[in-house]
This record gives structure tokens, C-alpha cells and sequence, in this order.
């Protein structure tokens, strides 16, 4: 994309982001592990709250518990999706196609908090829905990022390497997979990204994360729990984000 | 491997077809079809399709199930024929589907209390859901018109609006639920519409100079995706939480914004964080679609005598069209998801059934929010797919 920029500038703007992303992660551990200590700015900033600290649960949990279910969600997702990507891209299952792209992309247009929600009639309240709905939601990215990756895939290097006599599991392994990377983990960053904003309403279907303290403090018009939740995840979500990014970029080869 | 087989001695000509008649099977044996149960809030008794349906219902299934059937093998009807069979196959299916549900409600409420509910169950929505699979399949494969893929669409559209005109479906739970709400509905419909429409104009207003601004100024565009980038990456929730606190102080400063409704909870803040969402789309596809048009055609332009205000408008700009509507493709569905979270901020709309309904564990309530938002979402995302391929240069469609 930036390929006007040269290799000393675009080597400086890379350590410039590593800054960044390192403050970030101090910051977001910083505030998980010592939001109390910021209890007398909170108290200052909202002098009218008997209570301008969320003390139900400690922070630390509530990122403990976020994390837990994105990562289960996803891990569900990433296995899922890239088993169905890979299926629907060998000859075995080559019919299958349409269908299942067809599919992920209408399934992307429905809301992610819709979904949430019509997996509560079926899952009941609590963990259970909001795991099916993340992994449902998040497998979408997935297969379709598992198919245009495998997609992009230059006819004439798989002949190149069927010439060089390799199986087809050789192929998939050494040629396909690797070629592909870079688009099956911008599919999973859109996945757990996505995950990490629904798990946050996840707490309204009754499932522990940093969205318990923003909803009750919305519910009960406490703006202090508000904003407390609402940093923690917000700054979650930008280092995922930006991690993300650093491995997407391992995987550029040259591009 | 095994495939090697030619086509001519397999068995089965549609797997994709075999599939999901298997699914639909499955679940016709194995999950309920509706649920009974003695008032709103208590959780229903499953009632299985073969106890749902009399007699006749059930061999009309079998009948559209064996025609399916034989749409899957590879002999003797030819292809076309096999996939149309499989195509008008499914009008009936998602009649009979509807019809059942609404038939079997009537007759079971006969001699209940009026407070019993019927519900739908787990297969019902998987035969609507196969029924819309097969359609899909079925239309990709036949490789069928705009035109003509749009006139099965409005026959399937007037299948369902049969079943729901008259009051064959009005004793299901979610129809009475609609009933008790019908002003409220179309209310929050209005209200979730407007605040769709009232984020995308600005977003639009502000998005396409910027899209046009990092399209010249190159400085500029890598600071602008990133920074937009991160609107993008931050949970909906978690924004419209952080613009309560200024948003309230900016109201109580400023008592002109706060008389014009400016404040932390409500319209203002789903509003503000709804274009924020909105620019990185708008911004990056009018960028690409711009940076798409070739040199040897402005060039050509140039060499005519155009201007440059000339070129934007009557070269750059229609060229770069279809990229900006996938764009505000995009940005709506997008924009009709965060609505429903914008609802616990007060702001209405749909969302505003599906928290209430979820506090009272209410789950008609719940499905009433839920279901008109997706329907909506695959809407607008159907007719703005529509106005991408039109836009398209005639010969590219």
C-alpha cells in the first residue's frame, strides 16, 4: 500500500508505532491492576456519586473474564472458520462454495447485538449465549478472509510447486497456508475485534466482562463506572488492534 | 483422489442440495416446531413437527422433500431442470412453513386459557432458514438476470406477505407481542431510521471532501486512516460511554446546544459517535475509488481541455461512483447495528424492544427488536448492492 514510502522512513515510522504500542499495553495494565488508585479523581471529577468507584467486582477480573471470552469465542471461530475455508477451497468440497460465501457475507450484514440477542431464546442467559454468538459472528471474517487469502494464490506457483513434485498436503503446508496468512489474520483481527466490542454488551444477556461496570453505570446513572469500563476496553481493543497489525506485517513478504 | 469419477456415472448431481435437505430433516426429527406454554413469561413445552402438523400438512412436506430429492441426483432430469425444480420448490416449503405454524396455533389455543402462548421453535426457522439456502444456491447456479432474480424475490416477498395478511399468524406469542406494541413499533422504526439517516448525512458531508482531501494530499492520508482506523477499533458501547460526561458538561455550559438538545444521554452522543464510525468507509473508499480512475483517462480529459473542476465532476467522481456506494453500503448496515446499541443510551430505536425485553426476560419482546433489525439491515443492504451495479458503467454489471 505504502510502497512510495522508502525503507529508512518506513523504518522510523515502525519504531515510532512500537512506542505507541508499548505505552498502550503500560497503560492498559496500569489502569486494570491500579484503578483504585484513581478513586480521588473520580471522586473530584464527580463529586455528586456516593460511590464514584466500581467496587463490585475488581478490575482485573472483569479483563480476566473479557479476554476469556474472546479468546474461546475466537479460538472457536479461527478452527471453525479455517477448516471451512480450507473445505470449501479443495476439490472435495470445491460445490460448496457459493454457498458458503454467499452465505458469510449476508450473515455480516445482521447486527452483532442482534445476534446476541436471538441466541438468547435459544441458549438461555448468561456465558452460553454470548459464546455461540461471538463464535457464530466472528466465524464470518474468517472463511470468507480463509477463501480470498487462498484465493490470491498465483495459478502458476502452484504449478511450480506440483512440478517440484510436492503432495498436496506440501502445497497446503508449505505454498498455500503461508501465501495466505497475511489475508486469514486480517480476518481474524476484524473477528476478534468485533468480539471484543459484543462481548462488552455480552453483560446485558448476563455474561461477566468490562461491559458489567459501563452497563451499570448506564442503568444506574453512574458516569464514573461508565467511564472506567468504557478505558479499559477501549484501550483493549486498540492493542489487539494494533498487535494485530505487527502480525499481519510479518506476514507481508516483501509486499 | 476418488473425484477423478466422471460426472456422467455419479450418483448424486447437487451435493450442496443433499446437505442441507439432510439439515433440514435432522431437525425435523430431532428439535421442536413450536412451543406451548401457559402465559408470556414461562418458558414453553416443545412440540415436534409430527405432532404440529395434521395429516395432510405433513404429506405436502413429503411431497416438497421427495421432489428436493430427486432435484439432487444427477439422473434423469437435466441440470437446469433439477436446480428450477429446486428454485420453485422452496415457495411452497416456506408457505407450508409459515402456514403450519399459524394453522397449528389456532388449533391449539381453541380450548387453552387465554393467557397460553405459542411460539416458533428451532424448526421452523431451520426450514425457513434452509428454504432461503436452497433459493440462494439455486439462483447462483442458474446464473439467472438482475430482472429475474428480483421477480422470484417479489414472489417469495408475496408468499410471506399472504401468510402474514388476514389473521392466519396474529395467535403466535411475537404477533400478539407486535399487537400490544404496534404504535410503539412503528415509532421506533422512525426513530431507528432517522438516526440512521441523521449520522450518514453528516458522515457523507464530512466523509467525501476528506476521501477527495487524502486523494490529493498523500502527507495526509496515512495520519487520517489511522486516526479513523481507531473510531473503528473502539467497542460502540465503550464511545457512546465516554461522550456522555462531555457531552453533559457541553450542555450545561452552553445553554443554547443544551436547549437544542445537546446532552450526555439520548440523540447527541448516538449521533456524534455514529459519523465518527461511519468516516473510515466513506473516507477510504472515496479515496480508493478516486485513486482507482486511470492516468491515461485523465490525461485524455486533460488533452480534451477540461478543467479540473470539469474532470472531478463529470470524470473522477462517476468513475469513482460504485466504490463510494459499497462504501455507504458499508456504512448503513453498519449504521443500522450500532442504532440497537445506541438504545441503551436512550436514543430508541429497536434496541430499545431487545433491552427492555431482555430486562424482563421477555423474549417475544426480545424478537420483536432483534427480527425487524436484521430484516432491515438485509434490506438496505440488498438495495444498495442494486444502486452499486447500476452504477457501474453499462457492459461491467
Amino acid at each position: 500500500m505504502n510502497g512510495a514510502i522508502p525503507g529508512a522512513q518506513r523504518l522510523r515510522a515502525a519504531s515510532a508505532g512500537n512506542r505507541v504500542l508499548g505505552v498502550l499495553i503500560v497503560l492498559l495494565i496500569a489502569l486494570t491492576l491500579g484503578m483504585d488508585q484513581l478513586e480521588p479523581l473520580f471522586r473530584a471529577l464527580f463529586p455528586d456519586l456516593g460511590n464514584p468507584l466500581y467496587s463490585r467486582d475488581s478490575f482485573l477480573n472483569l479483563m480476566l473474564a473479557h479476554i476469556g471470552l474472546v479468546l474461546m469465542s475466537s479460538l472457536i471461530s479461527v478452527t471453525v472458520g479455517v477448516a471451512a475455508g480450507l473445505f470449501v477451497t479443495r476439490p472435495v468440497g470445491r460445490e460448496f462454495e457459493p454457498m458458503v460465501s454467499s452465505l458469510a457475507a449476508i450473515g455480516q450484514t445482521f447486527p452483532p447485538a442482534a445476534v446476541l440477542a436471538i441466541a438468547v431464546p435459544l441458549a438461555g442467559f448468561g456465558f452460553a449465549p454470548t459464546i455461540i454468538a461471538l463464535s457464530l459472528y466472528g466465524l464470518l471474517p474468517v472463511i470468507q478472509n480463509t477463501i480470498a487469502g487462498l484465493g490470491t494464490v498465483p495459478q502458476a506457483t502452484l504449478e511450480a510447486a506440483r512440478g517440484n513434485g510436492m503432495n498436496r498436503w506440501q502445497i497446503l503446508r508449505r505454498v498455500e497456508l503461508p501465501l495466505a496468512m497475511r489475508v486469514i489474520i486480517a480476518g481474524i483481527r476484524v473477528s476478534v475485534i468485533i468480539n471484543i466490542g459484543t462481548a462488552t454488551i455480552g453483560s446485558t444477556v448476563g455474561a461477566k466482562s468490562l461491559g458489567t461496570p459501563l452497563i451499570a453505570g448506564l442503568v444506574g446513572n453512574n458516569l464514573a463506572y461508565v467511564i472506567q469500563g468504557a478505558l479499559l476496553v477501549g484501550l483493549l481493543a486498540i492493542v489487539t488492534d494494533l498487535l494485530f497489525e505487527r502480525l499481519e506485517r510479518r506476514f507481508s513478504f516483501g509486499r | 483422489m476418488m473425484l477423478a469419477r466422471s460426472a456422467g456415472d455419479r450418483l448424486i448431481g447437487n451435493r450442496v442440495l443433499l446437505t442441507l435437505l439432510v439439515a433440514a430433516f435432522a431437525s425435523a426429527i430431532l428439535l421442536p416446531f413450536a412451543s406451548l406454554s401457559p402465559n408470556r413469561l414461562a418458558s414453553g413445552q416443545p412440540v415436534m413437527l409430527w405432532q404440529a402438523l395434521p395429516g395432510w400438512q405433513l404429506t405436502a412436506l413429503a411431497l416438497i422433500g421427495l421432489a428436493l430429492l430427486a432435484a439432487t441426483l444427477a439422473r434423469p432430469l437435466p441440470q437446469r431442470t433439477s436446480l428450477w425444480l429446486s428454485l420453485i420448490a422452496t415457495l411452497p416449503l416456506l408457505g407450508l412453513d409459515f402456514f403450519s405454524l399459524g394453522d397449528y396455533a389456532h388449533r391449539a389455543l381453541v380450548d387453552a386459557s387465554p393467557a397460553a402462548r405459542v411460539s416458533q421453535g428451532a424448526t421452523f426457522w431451520i426450514l425457513l432458514f434452509v428454504s432461503a439456502l436452497i433459493a440462494i444456491d439455486a439462483l447462483q447456479r442458474l446464473r439467472l438476470g438482475l430482472v429475474k432474480r428480483a421477480l422470484f424475490g417479489a414472489a417469495a416477498l408475496v408468499v410471506i406477505g399472504v401468510c402474514f395478511s388476514g389473521d392466519l399468524l396474529s395467535p403466535l406469542s411475537i404477533m400478539r407481542e407486535f399487537a400490544n406494541q404496534k404504535d410503539n413499533f412503528v415509532d421506533q422504526l422512525v426513530r431507528h431510521l432517522l438516526l440512521v439517516a441523521g449520522a450518514l448525512i453528516p458522515a457523507l458531508a464530512i466523509g467525501l471532501p476528506l476521501g477527495l482531501l487524502a486523494n490529493r494530499r498523500d502527507r495526509l492520508r496515512n495520519g487520517l486512516f489511522s486516526l479513523l482506523n481507531v473510531f473503528q477499533t473502539l467497542p460502540s458501547i465503550a464511545v457512546f460511554g465516554l461522550l456522555i460526561a462531555p457531552l453533559s458538561a457541553l450542555g450545561r455550559a452552553v445553554p443554547w446546544l443544551g436547549d437544542l438538545g445537546v446532552s450526555g444521554i439520548g440523540v447527541a452522543p448516538a449521533i456524534i459517535a455514529l459519523v465518527l464510525y461511519s468516516l473510515l468507509p466513506i473516507v477510504r473508499n472515496t479515496y480508493s475509488g478516486l485513486a482507482g480512475v486511470s492516468p491515461g483517462t485523465l490525461e485524455a480529459a486533460r488533452g480534451m481541455g477540461m478543467t479540473s473542476r470539469q474532470i472531478l465532476w463529470q470524470v473522477e467522481i462517476p468513475l469513482a461512483l460504485p466504490v463510494i456506494l459499497s462504501g455507504l453500503r458499508i456504512v448503513t448496515v453498519q449504521a443500522i447495528g450500532l442504532v440497537v446499541v445506541a438504545a441503551l443510551i436512550g436514543a430508541g430505536g429497536f434496541g430499545a424492544f431487545i433491552f427492555q425485553g431482555l430486562g424482563q426476560y421477555a423474549i417475544d419482546l426480545v424478537l420483536l427488536g432483534a427480527i425487524p433489525t436484521i430484516v432491515l439491515a438485509v434490506i438496505a443492504d440488498f438495495t444498495l448492492q442494486i444502486l452499486v451495479t447500476f452504477s457501474r458503467p453499462p457492459g461491467t454489471r
